[in-house]
């Protein structure tokens, strides 16, 4: 396995430990990040686990889907929606939030928490 | 050729201001658009103002997004109001500093809420009701407050009440200087209806009161009157009328009315020609008007002046109705008119707390004005009849009834409106417009029509009156309705429901590959996943359905404040043994849950972790508890009366019923959660004329009411079946459910189905008991198909590992809660931490 000193890729957990077409929340360095796994698109996207509409701790409790070709999350509290590529949130003016880059490798799902 | 434009400068960026910009926009791109605007953040929308209580975020009032300036070219100067005008040199000047020269001015200034000079006002705890800052404080100083009042019991007044009362104020009054609430829109005895029921909301309302002083040190404790009596107040909000801002207009020597205005004359012109005035600031034949309807269309008539168009004001219709939540009252046309000029009708039905008043012109061939209040559903129709001088029909009392009107062939009265009919004020969009749009391509509901022509998108008054016309407009051309579910599904569900099961479809992923598009959303995906639940009846976490479930769904609870969950076992029809009772007591003692008696006869444990969530349940199954699905769209509880067993009225055994109802339809999933109740005899202590289905022992047996709703909207049961057997009724509930399984619009309780279906409990009579439509048989079958396949969810998830390890809220660290969680302390028990205060690290 190549090395991975140069990038900060942090280990979040084994490929099993997420949920197909939804969100887990691991903890990397004692902050809550949601990660999602979008089988049928076979992609992967991780943001901040936190709304940003009443600060709750859930977003990788929310439904994903897709707006057109966009990827996102909806958050269970009060259904406001954000794009999971960006981090733009799709339902009124409610602060983005932040992303981070995924890689998967050898069972392993790694996330960077510089961005 | 350079073409020079010319520089507009708009005093004011409030709702009038901000259109007049839309207007000119879309009118030509010869001029420089200059705002200036004395409030600090950019227009938005006062009229929805109250709901800045809330939702909190101001985003979602503003008028525009916040690039729409930049994109546009206008300039617009935030919290820098003009402060002195060279009408010589053609120049404007700022507070900031910032000069100006222009070839026309648009005051569009509005107005402030008018003060009146009483001794004390200037107290702390005294405020106005115009602009978000006010709101702000408002919010800041209430949860101190405990006794509110509001001076004036206008439109304003009675919305500024109101939020008090939502803000957990505890008692608000509304003083009023007339003899009657809305004095300018409604009459005597209308004001009583609504003053009774604005007390059912909590305020009570003091007319012909002359407030002399407010009373208090520095802070306001109440108000003293002409009358000496006197009041308790620890907050006030001032709502006596309005005052245009004309200061500045008057101090360049515009003409300006006496009791304040700026004159304007029927192009928006004031005194000088090369500035305009508009909005709430502008006098127009010594009127001013104080709502945004005329206000836009001034706006429009300024634009088309400045580019040389030619088109006049001519007054503006004052019609409005009170946008209370629950509080139906509206006045169109003229409301007072009477002898000789009119022949008035009018109803009053104390019961109801209704009060409807028709003023017909004296040829009995015309209406000209009238009053609701209590309900107003026709107000729509009766304002196009006034505003289009449209004929009655020869008994005009029927126009007071909206049965009467309804019963009419669809359509007749949306028929007979003209073209010109203007349907929704607030944009000025008329009747022929909104059928245009209507045979657009694409455009063939509600919200396309909100976006072609903004109908609707104002005040929101008009958007019965606009679905109607959508619905004629779409069946005169031939076009079958249909109420698709989202961008991924092009069915409505009801075509939906036959599909999955004609196909055998059994999880979320085939459904949408089988029959939608994309990858799902926050609608499409619990509307299939309770198809599902309600045609198979599986476990509802089985493989890949878990992530298409309602968050409540997924985890089997439902989510609190903070992410924690609840915990309801079922107690079917209230029964419990003391042996369950203490281990309920202990479940709560050891994993520290806060408990409450509900108001469906069971027990809440509130405040679990995610992860302790499998461990409970576990005790609790284990003591014979199961699943309560307070979290589905499924039966709730089935309350019951003491019955027979104890009561020393009770004609049949209730408790027993009721266990075995709630026993029969426990965990069938439906397109809303369904309530049930039986009571003992007829004086119905278990309320079961409130719920979707409630039985009540007769002398001969039970009778059945349907489609009843507490909630929002409360509705009474209807009689479905009287003195049935038990086992006669159980079939009809059968019947009656599936039916409703079947056929309902997502997330529509009963009684609102009912509501919408052709024929009402007639037709749904006949469908249950005499089985008009033949499927009796076949939906008794499936029915029991449910039934038989009932299994308790819970007792699945805890003995599932696959489905047992997603109860966790850290997939790296499952042991570990999320300590972001925070409860405070009430009366010996936690509770959650208020999430407007909680900061996070
Ligand atoms: C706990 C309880 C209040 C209480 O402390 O007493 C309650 C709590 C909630 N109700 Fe209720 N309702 C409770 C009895 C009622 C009743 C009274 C009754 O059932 O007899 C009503 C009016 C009767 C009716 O439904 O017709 C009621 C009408 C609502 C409504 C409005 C429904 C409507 O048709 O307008 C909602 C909102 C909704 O379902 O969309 C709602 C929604 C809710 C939710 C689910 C809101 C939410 O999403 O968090 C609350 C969940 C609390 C929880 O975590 O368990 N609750 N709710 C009651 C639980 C009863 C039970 O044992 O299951
Ligand atoms: C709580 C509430 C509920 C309402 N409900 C309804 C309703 O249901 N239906 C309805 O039709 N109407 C309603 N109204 C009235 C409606 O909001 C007004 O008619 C409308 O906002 C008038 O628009 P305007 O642009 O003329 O004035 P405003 O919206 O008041 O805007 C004027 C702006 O000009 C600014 N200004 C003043 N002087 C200067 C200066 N010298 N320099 C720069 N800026 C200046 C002011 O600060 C203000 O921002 C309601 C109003 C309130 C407060
Ligand atoms: S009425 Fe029902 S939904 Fe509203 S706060 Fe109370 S429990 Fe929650
Ligand atoms: S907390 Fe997420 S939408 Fe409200």
């Amino acid at each position: 396995m190549e090395t991975m000193t140069t990038t900060a890729w942090e280990l979040a957990c084994h490929i099993d430990d997420a949920v197909e077409n939804g969100g887990v929340c691991v903890q990397i360095r004692g902050k809550q990040i949601a990660l999602f796994y979008f089988k049928r698109r076979n992609e992967w996207y991780a943001t901040q686990n936190e709304c940003p509409h009443k600060k709750q701790m859930i977003l990788s409790r929310g439904m994903t889907g897709s707006l057109g070709e966009t990827p996102k999350v909806a958050c269970p509290f009060h259904k406001k929606t954000f794009a999971l590529d960006t981090g733009e949130c799709l339902s009124g003016d409610e602060c983005a939030i932040t992303t981070y880059p995924v890689k998967v490798e050898a069972g392993l799902v790694y996330i960077s928490l510089e961005n | 050729m350079n073409i020079i434009k010319k520089t507009v400068v708009i005093i004011g960026n409030g709702m009038v201001g901000h259109r007049f910009c839309e207007k000119l926009l879309a009118k030509s791109n010869q001029f420089n658009l200059i705002i200036f605007s004395e409030e600090p953040i950019r227009a938005y929308d006062r009229v929805h103002l109250t709901d800045y209580f809330k939702n909190t975020a101001v985003n979602d009032l503003y008028l525009s997004d916040s690039n729409w300036y930049y994109s546009n070219n206008i300039d617009l100067h935030l919290n820098d109001p003009i402060i002195a005008i060279d009408k010589e040199q053609k120049f404007v000047q700022s507070k900031q500093g910032v000069q100006i020269s222009y070839d026309f001015i648009v005051f569009a200034t509005g107005s402030a809420a008018f003060v009146p000079p009483i001794p004390g006002i200037d107290k702390q705890g005294v405020f106005l009701y115009r602009t978000i800052e006010d709101l702000d404080r408002i919010k800041e100083y209430a949860p101190r407050a405990r006794k509110g009042a509001v001076i004036g019991g206008g439109l304003l007044g009675l919305e500024a009440a109101k939020a008090l009362v939502d803000l957990q104020i505890q008692e608000t009054a509304v003083v009023e200087f007339a003899g009657r609430l809305m004095p300018r829109q409604i009459d005597d005895t209308a004001s009583a209806t609504l003053q009774n029921k604005l007390h059912t909301l909590g305020l009570h309302c003091l007319l012909h009161k002359s407030t002399t002083q407010i009373l208090g040190d520095n802070k306001i404790t109440g108000l003293a009157f002409a009358d000496e009596t006197s009041i308790a107040a620890d907050i006030l909000i001032v709502s006596a009328g309005i005052k245009p801002r004309d200061e500045l207009a008057k101090e360049i020597g515009l003409a300006t009315g006496a009791r304040g205005g700026i004159v304007v004359d029927e192009n928006m012109r004031t005194s000088d020609s090369n500035i305009f005035a508009i909005g709430e600031c502008a006098l127009h034949q010594e009127m001013i008007y104080g709502l945004v309807a005329p206000g836009y269309e001034m706006a429009e008539i300024a634009a088309s002046t400045i580019i040389g168009e030619h088109k006049t004001f001519s007054g503006f219709d004052m019609s409005t109705k009170l946008k209370l939540m629950g509080v139906d009252v509206a006045s169109f046309g003229d409301p007072f008119i009477c002898e000789p000029e009119a022949r008035t009708i009018h109803i009053e039905d104390k019961n109801k707390g209704i009060y409807k008043r028709l003023n017909i012109s004296a040829d009995g061939k015309r209406l000209l004005g009238g009053i609701l209040v209590g309900e107003a559903s026709s107000y729509n129709m009766l304002l196009q009849t006034v505003n289009n001088n449209m004929p009655i029909p020869e008994h005009p009392e029927l126009l007071l009834f909206h049965e009467k009107l309804s019963n009419q062939p669809a359509g007749a009265g949306l028929d007979a409106l003209p073209d010109t009919a203007l349907i929704c004020s607030c944009e000025g969009i008329t009747k022929a417009q909104i059928c245009d749009a209507l045979t657009q391509p694409g455009c063939e509901n509600l919200e396309d029509v909100k976006k072609c022509t903004k109908a609707g998108s104002g005040c929101g008054g008009c958007i019965p009156m606009v679905k109607d016309l959508v619905a004629h407009t779409m069946k005169q051309q031939g076009k079958y309705i249909r109420n698709t579910i989202c961008e991924h599904f092009d069915y409505s569900r009801q075509e939906l429901f036959d599909l999955i099961k004609i196909h055998e479809l059994h999880h979320y992923d085939e459904v949408l590959d089988d029959l939608g598009k994309g990858h799902g959303c926050e609608v499409c995906k619990p509307l299939v996943s309770s198809l599902l639940a309600s045609i198979w009846n599986e476990m509802i976490l089985g493989k890949g359905n878990d992530v298409a479930q309602d968050s409540n769904d997924r985890f089997l609870a439902n989510i609190q404040r903070g992410g924690t969950y609840s915990v309801v076992p079922r107690i079917p029809g209230g029964e419990i043994r003391p042996e369950k009772l203490v281990v309920i007591g202990e479940v709560a003692k050891k994993y520290n849950l806060y408990t409450k008696i509900t108001g469906g006869q069971r027990i809440d444990m509130f405040g679990a972790h995610v992860n302790d969530l499998p461990f409970i349940w576990e005790e609790l199954i284990a003591a014979g508890f199961e699943s309560g699905h307070a979290y589905g769209k499924a039966l709730r509880t089935v309350k019951s009366c003491v019955g027979s067993i104890w009561c020393r009225f009770g004609l049949h055994d209730s408790v027993s019923f009721a266990i075995k109802i709630e026993e029969r339809y426990r965990g069938v999933r439906a397109p809303h959660k369904f309530k049930s109740a039986v009571s003992g005899c007829i004086r119905e202590c278990a309320e079961a004329q409130s719920k979707d289905f409630g039985i009540i022992a007769t002398e001969k047996g039970w009778n059945l009411y349907v489609c009843g709703n507490g909630g929002s909207k409360p509705q009474h049961a209807l009689l479905l079946a009287s003195d049935i057997d038990s086992d006669t009724c159980i079939q009809y509930l059968d019947r009656f459910l599936m039916f409703y399984i079947r056929t309902a619009d997502p997330l529509t309780r009963t009684a609102t189905w009912l509501n919408k279906m052709d024929g009402g409990i007639d037709y749904l009579r006949n469908v249950v008991v005499n089985d008009s439509l033949g499927m009796a048989e076949i939906w008794e079958r499936e029915m029991q198909a449910l039934v038989n396949a009932y299994q308790c969810e819970w007792k699945v998830a805890v003995n599932d590992p696959n489905i047992r390890k997603r109860f966790v809220h850290f997939v790296n660290a499952p042991d570990q809660k999320d300590e972001t969680v925070k409860f405070d302390e009430m009366r010996g028990q936690k509770k959650a931490a208020d999430w407007n205060t909680i900061i996070t690290p």
